[in-house]
């Protein structure tokens, strides 16, 4: 131990020292600016940029939105009020709401149209929601003659009737369904048409004249509005499905007949433009049908739009047929099931999973397609927009706020059906990716 | 191929038309109802007001014809026409007249088949420019933008104005009033041209009307009317004269105000035999007596029908100019009712 040698004493720290907050630039919304917005010279400039278009939007739109004028008569009176202040004059939207939504239908109806376009979502849950009870499918079925019934009203009878001819070829079609089902289809199908053809007119005018049971008439054309565009998309979507269903497995088939038709109906619907088969039903059937024929015009454009919509829905299907691996056709041979049940039991369950994003595409561009009808003079939402709302000398040039209502309404509606498809898909996934 | 396709349709429309239609008289009266073809809207034309009814112009002609046949101006069934079907929804049936501001011309009177049953407005195309440009003459337009509806006549019309006075031009072709509202009022185009009476509907609806004018020259006739199909006489007559009754009504003093007054009897013998207090005009054209009386009594005479939807007093605001009585300086003369 040499004492002249400093003592080197060990630093040794007793007390640990005080947390120290991190630093500014590596903690909370500094960091996460720093990381995510300005990352990089060309990050920061881009972050600028969109928060300048931010800005603009929201300072155009918000004004605009808030220092609306809901209670005028006329755009000369919106704009009085405003007095050069920028703002929407959404008092159109007040005063023509019933006519942007329900056309010209009859105000004292209002209700009809209301309680249908209740029932239904009623009508649709036990499709949707696989939990719900079973027996809610019975009034699924029920519901598109009450539907019918309600709406255009008339005598309870044609409804009635139209639903024994329906029972009528199930009927038909249980009886022969063990020997062939598909000779069982074509069975049912017949007996239905002829039941509707021949026998459903007379005897529901001699019903009524018995037991009226009728609800006041409303006429196709009093139908406008976004009501005409709900019962086009829902009605036509409903009935494109198993039409797409036929022609792909049709497209698919070995018969040549069978497949020769599919592939040709399917080809040349895909092929015309959906408003030539619009102008198709409004102008050229009144040529080549008898004078005075009462053939609906409604009834007509959903007929087109369910062609339309049914060929494009065959080759979703068919792209999901077509994922499908050939194991599973062979296992359906392998059990021995007949072409009809190893199709209901095996493949289309599988292939209409597959197909679902692509169905849900085109239900969802079909709902919007439905205001092309504007254009063969039918005044649905932009019909009655562009049409009659615009024309009128008191909101002649109120274009935004009728035009953001329109987009706002089709949107909620399009969204829903997005939302629900993610749904279902998330719920059928049965593999694990 | 689409075009012979179109040219048959039409064929065999003209055959199916002169069949099915040469009692349309017949067919109005048993139906209780007209079945009349209007615009989809046209403002001050054809517009629907907050409760569904159609009203206006063009409308107003329909509800008269309404009148004189059934006597109820509201048995009419509308149906809206656009400019594309409007020829072949009349000539298929499914409307027994169109009133929907559709020019007399040469083809479609004659190649279409179709019968006008007279004017009730005169239009013309006419230009609108900001009044900061300082342009007062349409002569001094050369070398200016042009909104112009794609597709018209009114785009033949304006070459033709162009190349007569030796000025050029650029088209911005739009597609509909709203689209060329927009365009304009954004600035993609100096001049927006149509129909003199669509210009002042759009100027009308902009928020400062005073800040564009309406240039003097009217470079075309746009004789506006109702028709019917070929091949019915008695109908298209029932049509004419019709609007030469609410013509004739302004003409002799008789309106809507009056009429009752002067459908007792008067001393003027043309007024007596218009009303049917005289004469058998009426029985000679296959309705009541009091026709004229009850076309008369739906909207007034033409001139208080112009008043109310594109007068003066509305928002569209305009002049009656070429559609003034004759004896006023216009170009409104009916026949004599003898």
């Amino acid at each position: 131990m040499s004492g002249s040698a400093p003592k080197i004493q060990a630093f040794v720290r007793h007390d640990t020292l005080p947390s120290v907050a991190p630093p500014v630039s590596e903690t909370g919304a500094v960091k996460w600016l720093r990381e995510n917005l300005f990352s990089s010279v060309g990050n920061s400039i881009m972050t600028l940029l969109a928060a300048y278009c931010l800005y603009a939007l929201i300072s155009a739109i918000v004004p605009w939105v808030f220092n609306g004028v809901w209670r005028a008569d006329s755009i000369r009176d919106c704009r009085e009020v405003l007095d050069g202040a920028v703002g929407g004059c959404f008092a159109v939207i007040a005063e023509r709401w019933p006519q942007l939504v329900f056309g010209n239908y009859p105000s004292e109806h209002y209700g009809r149209a209301v309680i249908a376009f209740l029932m239904l979502f009623v009508a649709l849950a036990p499709i949707l929601f696989i939990e719900l009870p079973r027996k809610m499918l019975w009034f699924t079925g029920l519901f598109p003659f009450i539907a019918y019934w309600l709406i255009w009203g008339g005598t309870l009878w044609l409804p009635i009737l139209a639903l024994v001819g329906v029972v009528a070829g199930f009927a038909a079609f249980r009886a022969l369904e063990t020997k062939s089902f598909f000779g069982a289809l074509i069975a049912g199908l017949v007996v239905t048409l002829a039941f509707w053809l021949f026998l459903a007119g007379p005897l529901s005018t001699g019903l009524s004249s018995v037991v009226p049971l009728t609800l006041e008439r409303v006429e196709s054309r009093e139908i406008g509005g976004f009501m005409i565009n709900f019962i086009l998309g829902t009605s036509c979507i409903a009935l494109s499905l198993p039409l797409g269903i036929a022609l792909a497995l049709g497209r698919q088939s070995n018969l040549p007949i069978i497949k020769m038709i599919c592939v040709m109906f399917i080809e040349f619907i895909r092929g015309v433009p959906l408003i030539t088969l619009l102008f198709v039903a409004s102008v050229m059937l009144a040529y080549f049908l008898p004078p005075g024929t009462n053939f609906d015009l409604i009834l007509r454009v959903i007929i087109m739009i369910t062609l339309f919509a049914s060929a494009y829905m065959a080759e979703a299907i068919r792209g999901g047929l077509a994922a499908l691996p050939k194991g599973q056709y062979e296992a359906g041979d392998s059990l021995g099931l007949d072409y009809w049940q190893s199709m209901r039991l095996i493949i289309l369950p599988q292939a209409l999973k597959i197909a679902i994003p692509s169905i849900v595409n085109i239900a969802i561009s079909l709902f919007k397609d439905t205001t092309l009808v504007s254009i063969i003079s039918m005044f649905d939402m932009l019909g009655m927009i562009k049409g009659p709302i615009l024309s009128s000398t008191d909101w002649f040039g109120v274009y935004w706020e009728l035009y953001v209502f329109a987009a706002l309404l089709f949107f909620v509606f399009t969204f829903g059906i997005s939302k629900y498809s993610q749904y279902l898909e998330r719920k059928l996934a049965t593999d694990h990716r | 191929m689409k075009k012979t396709v179109f040219l048959g349709a039409l064929a065999i429309a003209g055959v199916a038309g002169v069949m099915a239609s040469a009692q349309t008289l017949d067919d109005v009266k048993a139906r209780g109802a007209l079945n009349c073809g209007i615009s989809t809207g046209l403002v001050g034309f054809a517009s629907q007001d907050a409760n569904g009814e159609w009203q206006g112009f063009d409308v107003a002609v329909c509800r008269a014809v309404a009148a004189a046949v059934l006597g109820d101006a509201s048995a009419v069934d509308f149906t809206p026409t656009t400019n594309q079907v409007r020829f072949e929804v009349l000539n298929s049936g499914e409307i027994d007249m169109l009133a929907r501001n559709t020019t007399w011309t040469f083809s479609r009177d004659v190649d279409l088949k179709l019968e006008f049953a007279g004017v009730n407005y005169y239009d013309g195309q006419g230009f609108m420019v900001p009044a900061a440009l300082g342009v007062t003459s349409a002569k001094e337009l050369d070398g200016a933008t042009v909104c112009i509806q794609a597709g018209t006549t009114t785009e033949l019309n304006l070459a033709d104005f162009f190349r007569i006075n030796n000025m050029s031009y650029q088209p911005v072709p739009i597609s509909t009033a709203s689209e060329a509202q927009q365009q304009y009022l954004a600035g993609s185009c100096d001049v927006y041209t149509t129909d003199a009476s669509g210009l002042a509907a759009t100027r009308a609806a902009f928020e400062d009307p005073s800040g564009h004018i309406i240039l003097p020259e009217i470079i075309s006739k746009e004789p506006l009317g109702p028709l019917v199909r070929h091949g019915d006489n008695e109908w298209g007559d029932v049509v004419r004269w019709t609007l030469n009754a609410l013509i004739a009504a302004e003409e002799l003093g008789v309106t809507s105000a009056n009429i009752e007054e002067l459908a007792a009897g008067t001393d003027n013998p043309e007024i007596n035999r218009l009303l049917g207090s005289e004469g058998s005009l009426g029985e000679m054209l296959g309705v009541s007596a009091d026709w004229a009386k009850n076309a008369i009594a739906a909207n007034g005479n033409y001139g208080e029908i112009f008043e109310r939807y594109i007068g003066q007093n509305t928002p569209i605001g305009l002049a009656r100019g070429l559609n003034a009585q004759w004896t006023e300086g216009g170009l409104l003369y009916a026949p004599p009712f003898r």
